[in-house]
């Protein structure tokens, strides 16, 4: 029988638009694949797009010493030595061309003096590394990018939500979804899918991140039987606005601190001697969120409880020339001028480092067919991701997982979507409609972001992550109950029912994985347990699904070649 | 930083006049009550009544920063993006009216289909370099294609700009947001593709007379008249009506 869906046809479907997706599909379509790109916002919009400060890539142009091995040894040091080391060395070896690649696209990068692209300071890099636009480097990644496929022809289906990955056997064959616009349901057959739909920060109630962030890649790829890796590296940016309230958790730039400003605390201090007297503010970010947290938890937070961010002691037009859009987002929404005071910020959470465990060439997941990039994806950047690291990221596997995708569509032959597993995926999305005395999602909503943010946020205990457990187990029932209201034309509250669904889901994979591990590292930090642990040193936590329950496992990090660990050696 | 103004405990409650309803004629602002918090923004204030009093309100938003351009609305009559309008700027002793963009059909409540947009930018030849470029640029080269790069398509320019608003030429006419964007690929020092063409016969460039409201409500504060609209203009007519240029290619037969 046939289902009465609208279908679409390709060769490799890319899930997310955003810098991983959009590269992913570039590739693709370079390697002779028909590609389509869901993506649940209008393109263009994604996250990316609020990347700042720029991207990172041992271009040498400012620093000559530079090189990929510096870049490689800044990555690993920053994550802890729980990165997968090819993942970072591929990383630092790629990001240049992947930068250069961009500018013949036609992106155009703030200059050195002599003409080339221009590198600025950013924590935890060694050298000058950050290839930039102002402060709106994403803008201008996803802009080219953007402009890139469509002009060569990828297929788009703007605000589409995918709520099923369909499968035939063992492998991926297509997705089902709907339309955001209409309600209208659609499937997609597909012989390779890459999941390039970002993170969870949506799951915590002070995020910088949009509605789009709710887990939904790393909670479809779960569901059709993949690995999540690292699950309890959720990164805090130590500054988010933190007021006025309406604008809580909004990112500001790390490139304010590359630029020279200082964060003090209410007694004028600049605190950051104390934490970390080498780097000071230039410092790893999970450093950084920690010394302003507990700054504020020891009584010297700024008046709204944050800490003094100051780069008023640069020129005036100089602040405005390489940070317009944070002197206006002050301006505007603060009433704060960055050129002649300081602003007060917090941490704000940010990026998730865990994410669908891949294969390091080509991102391949550990279903056949499925692939991850980008923030869904998880390896690179171990227990703490360096800022302009996620850019790079998502150019270099985006394009291995486009790639690597598009071969593997090659060599098989288009699997059957499954009658069974669509009117079930369809079920599931009538559902709320049907009751009339249920609950709505935003309060559920609030709720997790209650106690994520409070049991399972920068500094955890047992007791806190066990109480988080018990939490989200009282909210299970309460998912089953979920109710929408109207029709399904675009209906937000209905959207949030089946998103709410992935961020439970994916903040328990959190949840269970803070709390497996009894050590702390980079942005994992246990109370209870708070120094590095050798045994956890050496080992990941691997969550999937086994007989319909989530179960968490321990694996031993892959060991690093004997080249790559002297080079470490030498590089202190 | 100036409290006074973040000090709006004299006001409790703002009323926002929404529109609801869909393009089959049945819309109509509806009324709703909305607590007020220091430094809130209408975005918030529509988040508040989907979560509290109307959850199918439906309103596209992203960034929440000013920097995604999908939050875009009339807000009293005026093209603006709802994450950066301050409830404290607007006089709260009347209703605040939000409505949609009104250049584009309506799908639903504050959500209007922009598809056309995308459709326009399909037709703009992408960046091609000169043969042989070398791959340098200086700053000062660069400056005046940033400016246009800072476009980050909320189309509040579109809505505003009277070829498509009120005339509706949408078949004939590309709007601000293209102009724009023509204008980055086309003074890109080492783009090596002319655009002229385009702009004359399928943008429509020759119906745009400079009334400059685009750049008024333009939210990057780019200045599409003075730095995109007229450049191009000016590069259309040296191209196809200057008398000499029209005389050479007689002689030619071009």
């Amino acid at each position: 029988m046939t289902p009465p869906y609208e279908t679409h046809e390709h060769d490799v479907l890319i899930i997310g638009a955003g810098g991983a997706g959009l590269r992913a599909a570039i590739e693709a379509l370079a390697q002779g694949a028909r590609v389509g790109l869901v993506c649940k916002s209008l393109l263009g919009k994604a996250h990316t797009v609020m990347a700042e400060g720029g991207i990172a890539a041992a271009m040498g142009n400012v620093d000559k010493k530079d090189d990929w091995r510096t870049h490689f040894c800044d990555t690993m040091r920053g994550g802890k030595f729980l990165n997968n080391w090819r993942m970072a060395q591929l990383h630092a070896q790629e990001a240049p061309e992947r930068v250069r690649e961009l500018e013949q696209w036609g992106a155009l990068f703030d200059r050195t003096d002599d003409g080339q692209i221009l590198q600025r300071a950013f924590g935890g890099h060694t050298f000058k590394r950050l290839c930039h636009v102002g402060d709106r480097t994403g803008l201008e990644l996803i802009r080219t990018l953007q402009d890139r496929g469509v002009q060569q022809g990828i297929d788009v289906f703007m605000e589409c939500t995918i709520t099923r990955l369909i499968k035939d056997g063992e492998r991926i064959a297509g997705a089902f979804g709907y339309w955001r616009e209409q309600g209208r349901f659609v499937t997609f057959k597909a012989k390779s899918i890459v999941i390039a739909t970002g993170g969870i920060g949506k799951a915590w109630k002070i995020t910088s991140n949009s509605w789009e962030y709710t887990a939904d890649g790393m909670a479809l790829a779960y569901e059709a039987g993949a690995e999540l890796l690292d699950m309890e590296f959720v990164q805090f940016h130590p500054t988010g606005m933190v007021w006025p309230p309406g604008v809580q958790g909004i990112l500001v730039t790390e490139a304010v601190r590359g630029e020279g400003g200082t964060l003090k605390n209410n007694r004028g201090e600049r605190f950051m001697e104390k934490y970390d007297p080498k780097r000071m503010e230039l410092s790893t970010r999970d450093v950084v969120a920690r010394a302003i947290y507990t700054e504020v938890k020891e009584g010297r937070g700024s008046l709204h409880g944050g800490a003094y961010l100051d780069i008023s002691h640069q020129p005036a037009e100089y602040v405005k020339k390489k940070l317009p859009s944070m002197y206006h987002q002050f301006k505007e929404l603060a009433d704060v001028d960055i050129t002649t005071g300081p602003m007060e910020v917090g941490p704000t959470c940010h990026y998730m480092m865990g994410g669908i465990r891949v294969e390091a060439e080509t991102g391949q997941s550990t279903v056949p067919g499925l692939f991850a990039a980008g923030e869904a994806a998880a390896g690179l950047h171990g227990s703490n991701r360096l800022g302009g690291n996620s850019l790079s990221d998502l150019l270099v596997f985006g394009k291995r997982a486009g790639n690597a995708a598009a071969d593997y569509a090659k060599s098989v032959p288009s699997g059957a979507l499954d009658n069974a597993q669509l009117l079930d995926a369809e079920g599931e999305m009538l559902a709320p409609f049907e009751r009339t005395d249920g609950e709505f999602p935003y309060e559920i909503h609030r709720d997790l972001q209650d106690f994520m943010h409070s049991l399972v946020g920068i500094f955890r205990t047992e007791e806190d992550l066990q109480k988080a457990v018990g939490e989200l187990e009282k909210l299970k029932p309460r998912l089953e109950r979920m109710r929408a209201d109207g029709s399904r034309m675009f209906n937000p509250g209905w959207h949030l029912t089946r998103d709410l669904r992935s961020m439970v889901l994916i903040s328990e994979a959190v949840t269970r994985s803070a709390l497996a591990r009894r050590e702390s590292r980079g942005a994992h930090s246990r109370i209870d347990y708070p120094n590095y642990d050798d045994t956890w040193a050496k080992q990941n936590n691997i969550v999937s699904k086994r007989n319909g329950q989530m179960t968490l496992e321990q694996r031993p990090v892959n060991e690093m070649p004997a080249e790559l660990k002297e080079l470490l050696a030498e590089n202190k | 930083m100036s409290d006074a103004r973040m000090d709006t405990s004299l006001i409790d409650d703002a009323i926002l006049r929404v529109f609801r309803g869909g393009p089959d004629g049945g819309g109509k602002p509806v009324d709703y009550q909305v607590p007020v918090a220091p430094g809130m923004v209408v975005l918030d204030a529509l988040h508040s009544i989907q979560n509290h009093q109307s959850p199918d309100l439906a309103v596209r938003w992203n960034c929440k920063a000013g920097k995604c351009g999908s939050c875009s609305a009339e807000v009293n009559g005026r093209p603006r993006l709802t994450c950066k309008t301050r409830l404290d700027s607007l006089p709260l002793d009347q209703p605040i009216t939000v409505s949609p963009l009104r250049a584009f059909p309506l799908i639903k409540d504050l959500v209007t289909d922009v598809s056309w947009n995308y459709k326009i930018n399909k037709k703009i030849p992408a960046f091609q370099p000169r043969a042989g470029v070398q791959w340098k640029m200086y700053q000062r080269d660069v400056d005046r294609v940033q400016e246009f790069r800072k476009c980050i398509e909320c189309f509040l320019c579109q809505d505003v700009c009277h070829v498509l608003r009120d005339h509706g030429k949408h078949e004939s006419f590309g709007g601000p947001r293209f102009f724009v964007r023509v204008a980055c690929l086309e003074m890109h020092p080492l783009d090596g593709v002319s655009r002229t063409k385009l702009l004359k016969d399928e943008l429509g460039l020759g119906l745009c007379n400079i009334t400059k409201c685009c750049s008024e409500v333009c939210p990057e504060e780019i200045h599409i008249t003075d730095n995109a609209i007229i450049p191009l203009k000016e590069r259309v007519v040296d191209e196809y009506y200057d008398p000499v240029m029209m005389l050479v290619r007689k002689i030619r037969g071009a």
